[in-house]
């Protein structure tokens, strides 16, 4: 019962988030609002139930099998991929090696910044 | 069974969902098998080895995408409570993020921005039309976020969804490499760049490295997945890159 408890529990916070984005014209994905709205309830509860926790880690632990169905519809845009390969390969490499490279520069240097100045208010 | 049984059965299979779930999960299953065999090597992720297995059993077999995808979304929704289910782990880390929250957010806000626009701008330099440009720019974000924000600027989210996976692959391939050569051994700071870069599958590959690698790699995702969706549209609007 676990399962179902909390897979019913992660729905009704999508579905909460579906709706307000709808009626709120927001421009976040529905799913994107309810993690929102399930992080402040933790907050205010102070952590999830044993039924939460159980479906979470279930979904999480086989989140690569989620991609699959959207990877095969790769399929569908092989005529753009054939004709663009080259600037889609450059800019998914260049771009990968440079996001990766600045994100962890910042991180690093920030963090070396705080620890320098005595820890900040940590 | 006679031949005429085995054709009408087979015309019932192909236009059944039945199908379309039980070969993506088959496929993914033995995936992840010779991912396993093979010591888990990011270049033999379960993603690509399923996916290459079923578009190849869809071209020799000469069924339709979409009738594919009558079976399969059932596997492709869970998505959607996948993404609610990171408040989970990124309540976790709360108490990481409490210390580290200013290099982190600023972190996050840096690699949100480069990985979007450096993404448009060489696809635009390298002559890639509008709609492949726009579809590339959420290409660091968690799948179905990405997905929904290509959705927004007038991409197309299926490319989306390939991009991503791809970029989730490269990321998870290159980042120890990286690393290596830019000399960073922290782990706060690997798992903040790889979850930013390459969203769940790198995260997935963090996680193999260091429990505390993983975590961060699962809070950066999970922060870039809300910011994404938050601030991707208009920041390339801002830099005139939607149209």
């Amino acid at each position: 019962m676990r399962l179902i408890n909390g897979l019913a529990i992660l729905l009704v916070y999508q579905l909460l988030g579906e709706i307000s984005v709808h009626f709120l014209q927001l421009s976040v994905p529905g799913p994107v609002l309810g993690m929102l709205l399930l992080f402040l309830t933790l907050l205010l509860r102070g952590g999830p139930t044993e039924s939460m926790d159980t479906a979470s880690s279930g979904l999480l632990s086989h989140l690569s099998l989620l991609f699959v169905p959207a990877g095969v519809g790769m399929i569908v845009h092989f005529h753009r991929i054939a004709s663009e390969w080259l600037p889609i390969g450059v800019s998914l490499v260049l771009s990968t090696v440079i996001t990766m490279a600045a994100t962890a520069g910042v991180m690093l240097g920030v963090k070396h910044l705080v620890a320098n100045r005595g820890g900040g208010d940590a | 069974m006679p031949e005429a049984g085995l054709a009408t059965i087979w015309v019932y299979l192909s236009a059944s969902p039945l199908l379309g779930l039980t070969v993506t999960l088959v496929a993914y299953s033995l995936a992840h098998r010779v991912y396993i065999y093979a010591n888990a090597s990011p270049l033999l992720h379960p993603v690509v080895t399923a996916v290459t297995l079923l578009i190849g059993f869809l071209l020799l077999t000469d069924i339709s995408y979409q009738a594919y995808f009558e079976g399969a979304q059932f596997v492709h929704f869970l998505l959607g409570p996948a993404t609610v289910a990171l408040a989970i782990p990124l309540y976790r880390q709360l108490p990481k993020l409490k210390r580290l929250w200013l290099p982190v957010s600023l972190a996050v806000f840096t690699g949100i921005s480069i990985g979007a626009l450096s993404s448009v701008i060489i696809a635009r330099q390298l002559g890639a039309s509008l709609q492949t440009q726009i579809s590339l720019a959420p290409k660091s974000v968690t799948a179905p976020v990405a997905m929904g924000i290509s959705e927004k600027i007038g991409g197309l989210p299926s490319l989306t969804a390939v991009l991503v996976v791809a970029t989730g692959i490269l990321g998870a391939v290159i980042a120890g490499g990286l690393f290596k050569l830019l000399r960073i051994h922290d782990d706060s700071v690997k798992g903040i760049a790889m979850g930013i870069t390459a969203h769940g599958i790198g995260t997935a590959r963090a996680f193999q490295i260091s429990p505390e690698m993983g975590a961060f790699s699962g809070l950066a995702m999970a922060l870039s997945a809300f910011f994404s969706a938050v601030l991707l549209p208009g920041l390339l609007e801002w830099f005139g890159l939607l149209s």
